[in-house]
């Protein structure tokens, strides 16, 4: 090897060092820190130096936090299941069928994807209210609608429009419904799309902060991101941060698992969703 | 066209049944599409709408239902004092206000101006084939997978004036000689609230120029190796018109998601004239200082800021929406 080729692959594989340190090395002092406790937290460490899972055990026996991260989950899956069930038959009609107005419509619901959430929040809390929903987490579900249902929509749009038209004529000419089409053809060809648009739906749905901020006042109602935002000390100096981090731990575990196993699908489901716009 | 004379009839009967059975298709299409835009309406057309009524009224957070038209006071406003005096009131007279929108333009411009740098970086590293990309790809995409709460409050803890491991290190390394109060000083909260969010959404970046790479014909590539363009060249004269296209999109989105930053300012830097952004001082005037109509006055103008820029953009790149005809 040549001096010069030997020094770019030194090169590469340092910047390939840095982008991997800079993206775990938050989550790995989240998780050094969870772990410490009392005068330990205080002390700034680079390598594990003891184990201690006093955090986590004060977090779950608290009662509250376990019930925050069902609350999530509830919020998370029956959005995610809604969303999918309204988006698979609006997708088939935006993908399959010409009609006028289509595009305009794709427009519309492009748009709102990017409706600003702070625009809604005056509105969605009056009707929340109307409908007696203070409070509950079906405001939560409902309420997310607004950026899981543009997406869904979207992405498996692009998804539906990439399959030949072949596959649809043959069930047509049988005088197949719209509907049976959808079942019998296009749900088992388009289920690994729709659990890559489920996934990140959840995503976004388990991240959200805002409408959980504003919607639900009591702890046992409250989901985990705006548990852990709020969780504080007496004075500056009395911030559990060790219970902080074990919270954060715990949520983020699962969603770091996800990234690991469906990384290809997330990675298409994410481009799909905006680059082929 | 289905009435040329010279038809037979079987022909003229199967045309018939497919006008009718594409008629019938377009009545489900809307059957289908029905539920969908009737949520949609629902959770966003309609409270944009109340959101736009409430900013022209009185109304107060207990007293939604007797809101009252009031026109554009909540926007701007001047009240004579009588004795040839006077002052100008409403949201377009607040220095707040504008200090929010400043926050925010300067935020948006800064961290997405970062995030596509850094985007590109680890774009062009990820599309080389070397062993361990899979790995690295997934490490990559970590921030993005980690809820913004907690990234913000990671960061909080690891920026700590007192025990945070950033000042230890940059003191270890002699970049400065005392530790520094991160998110509570103003000098250095922005920078703060900027760095959280690079660190979160690079990796968005960075899969969308991936993706606008991976288009990139590679015997471009070929030609252009075998030319002995050198690489800068190539990648300023061939590789960057060609990914502009994605790459812009990238950077609209990520300015739109940036202009309506909420979150990390809410909880590293609670409280601060020097990282009020829009959507922060919106809230605060609804729900903490009982201005319900004043904090819509700001929200709907948020909405009118992004709304324009997304027209814009639409405007400018004339997507082809159909999908069609390409």
């Amino acid at each position: 090897m040549t001096a010069p080729a030997w020094l770019k692959t030194t090169g590469f594989y340092t910047l390939v060092a840095i982008i991997v340190i800079q993206a775990l090395f938050p989550f790995y002092y989240a998780v050094l820190t969870s772990l410490e406790d009392g005068q330990a937290l205080f002390d700034v460490n680079y390598l594990p130096a003891v184990f201690d899972l006093s955090n986590y055990r004060s977090m779950l026996s608290d009662g509250v936090f376990g019930k925050q991260i069902v609350n999530s989950v509830f919020v998370a899956t029956v959005t995610v299941i809604i969303s999918l069930f309204l988006a698979i038959t609006a997708s088939f009609a935006l993908a399959r069928i010409r009609f006028r107005g289509r595009g305009l419509l794709l427009l519309t619901i492009l748009s709102v994807s990017m409706f600003p959430q702070i625009a809604v929040l005056s509105g969605l809390f009056e009707l929340v209210r109307a409908f007696g929903l203070f409070n509950s987490l079906w405001s939560l579900v409902f309420s997310y609608m607004i950026f899981t249902l543009p997406f869904t929509v979207w992405v498996l749009t692009t998804f539906m429009r990439a399959l030949p038209v072949e596959i649809e004529e043959a069930a047509i000419m049988d005088g197949a419904s719209s509907f049976t089409i959808i079942r019998r053809i296009f749900v088992p060809l388009l289920w690994p799309a729709m659990v890559t648009t489920g996934l990140l739906a959840f995503i976004q749905a388990w991240n959200e902060f805002l409408f959980a901020l504003t919607f639900l006042s009591t702890d046992a109602q409250r989901t985990v991101p705006v548990a852990i935002a709020l969780i504080s000390g007496r004075s500056e100096f009395e911030v559990p941060w060790g219970n902080i981090m074990a919270a954060s731990v715990v949520v983020t575990l699962p969603l770091v698992v996800l990234v690991l196993i469906f990384q290809r699908r997330i990675v298409s489901g994410l481009t799909a969703g905006a680059v082929k716009g | 066209m289905s009435a040329a004379p010279d038809i037979s009839p079987a022909t003229a009967r199967a045309s018939a049944r497919t006008s009718r059975l594409s008629r019938e298709r377009i009545r489900s299409a809307w059957l289908f599409l029905a539920p969908m835009l009737i949520v949609l309406a629902g959770v966003a057309l309609y409270p944009l709408y109340r959101t736009i009524w409430f900013s022209f009224t009185d109304a107060s957070l207990d007293l939604l239902g007797e809101a009252r038209f009031i026109g554009w006071r909540n926007y701007l406003e001047y009240v004579d004092y009588g004795n040839g005096d006077g002052e100008w009131f409403g949201l377009l007279a607040d220095s707040r206000w504008w200090r929010s929108v400043w926050n925010t333009v300067w935020f948006a411009i800064v961290s997405v101006s970062l995030e596509t740098l850094f985007g590109l970086v680890i774009a062009l590293v990820l599309h080389k084939k070397f062993p361990g990309r899979v790995w690295v790809q997934a490490a990559v995409l970590i921030p993005w997978a980690i809820p913004t709460i907690v990234s913000a409050r990671m960061w909080a803890w690891m920026l700590h004036d007192q025990f945070g491991i950033v000042n230890d290190m940059l003191q270890r390394i002699g970049l400065i000689d005392a530790p520094v109060a991160w998110t509570a000083s103003p000098e250095t909260a922005m920078i703060a609230v900027i760095m959280v969010d690079v660190w979160k959404t690079t990796p968005f970046m960075a899969l969308l120029i991936l993706a606008g790479l991976q288009m990139v014909p590679r015997d471009m590539y070929e030609a252009a190796r075998l030319d002995g363009v050198p690489p800068f060249r190539l990648f300023r004269r061939v590789t960057l018109p060609l990914i502009m296209p994605a790459l812009l999109v990238a950077i609209v989105f990520r300015a739109l998601d940036a202009l309506r930053v909420f979150d990390i300012v809410y909880v590293m830097t609670p409280n601060t004239d020097a990282t009020r952004t829009m959507s922060v001082y919106a809230r605060e005037n609804l729900f903490d200082f009982d201005r319900f109509a004043y904090g819509s006055a700001a929200s709907t103008l948020l909405f009118f800021i992004i709304a324009l820029i997304t027209i814009g953009f639409i405007y400018a790149t004339r997507m082809n929406l159909e999908g069609d005809e390409r």
